[in-house]
């Protein structure tokens, strides 16, 4: 049951990006196109799932166990330092350099699109370089970091 | 601001919204999960089951949802502009930046501000702010 929760979430958040339009690049860069000819979907799909997402969360974060009765795993890391600016600084660029940020091209990737296999092998390929530079910085305490990291979103 | 009318969808970016925040109350409710796709992806590159095995679940529903989609609807249409070597270079930074800030558009975007999460907060602002340079860059200063 709790790997069929976890696969049912995957497949409606990859249908909800289908739906929304926003597992087509074209899309998406035509949200981030301020100068261009502006179009504000993003911005709607953003309040339409914060909206619901704003009512399950308040109610997850007030419960100890999960409906599954597992515990309940949410991020507990709240500082703000350069590590977040700097990171969501490049995701952001990457993002504007093709339109793909990670949900969307795994959907384009099952819809068959070879551009699609190429991003995300190349963005596993940038995770994995983070994991290694990551293990060089800080081997000594290189266990503790990847359970931490396992607890981040 | 030109606003692109006959693009915009607000009916459909609605409704995709709202299957997206399903989704995450679901992991939420049911895994104990945040529904941060960089996040669960980088896991999984970290081999230590059975927490891959969720992580791979999730992923597969993904994978498998435009499969799912054209049961039903005529199938998604999908424009990838970019040309290989740009998708390469964007995929790789995409991978590095989400690890480094801990999260996407997904983890810290929907979840995070659903969370009222103000390191969430900035993460959006920061790669909102990055992609709108990043395209007026592109498009209209070097018109790549």
């Amino acid at each position: 049951m709790y790997l069929f929760c976890a696969f049912l979430a995957g497949l409606v958040f990859g249908l909800g990006l289908i739906v929304s339009g926003m597992a087509s690049p074209a899309k998406v860069l035509g949200f981030l196109d301020l100068a261009g000819r502006w179009d504000p979907s993003l911005a709607l799909v953003m309040a339409g799932a914060i909206a619901v997402g704003a009512i399950g969360f308040a109610i997850a974060v007030r419960r100890p166990l999960t409906l599954l009765q597992t515990p309940m795993l949410m991020p507990t890391t709240r500082t703000i330092d350069r590590r977040l600016i700097v990171g969501s600084l490049l995701f952001g660029i990457g993002w504007g350099l093709a339109g793909f940020c990670p949900g969307p091209a795994l959907v384009a990737l099952g819809a068959g699109y070879l551009k699609a296999l190429m991003f995300v092998a190349a963005m596993i390929v940038g995770m994995l370089a983070f994991d290694r530079i990551e293990e060089r910085r800080i081997q000594p305490v290189a266990q503790a970091a990847s359970v931490r990291a396992g607890a981040m979103e | 601001m030109n606003v692109d009318w006959a693009s915009f969808s607000p009916w459909p970016a609605l409704a995709g919204g709202v299957l997206i925040g399903l989704a995450a109350t679901l992991l939420a409710l049911a895994n104990g999960r945040v529904a941060g796709i960089s996040g669960i992806v980088g896991g999984l590159l970290r081999p230590s089951l059975p927490d891959a095995l969720w992580r791979a679940a999730f992923v597969a529903g993904l994978v498998v949802a435009p499969i799912a989609y054209v049961i039903l609807r005529p199938a998604p249409e999908i424009i990838i502009d970019a040309g290989y070597p740009t998708l390469i270079v964007a995929g790789f930074v995409v991978g590095i930046g989400t690890r480094y800030g801990a999260g996407c558009t997904s983890g810290h975007g929907v979840c995070g501000l659903s969370r009222l999460s103000p390191r969430s907060l900035v993460a959006t602002l920061v790669f909102m702010a990055a992609g709108f340079a990043t395209v007026f860059l592109t498009r209209h200063i070097f018109s790549l």
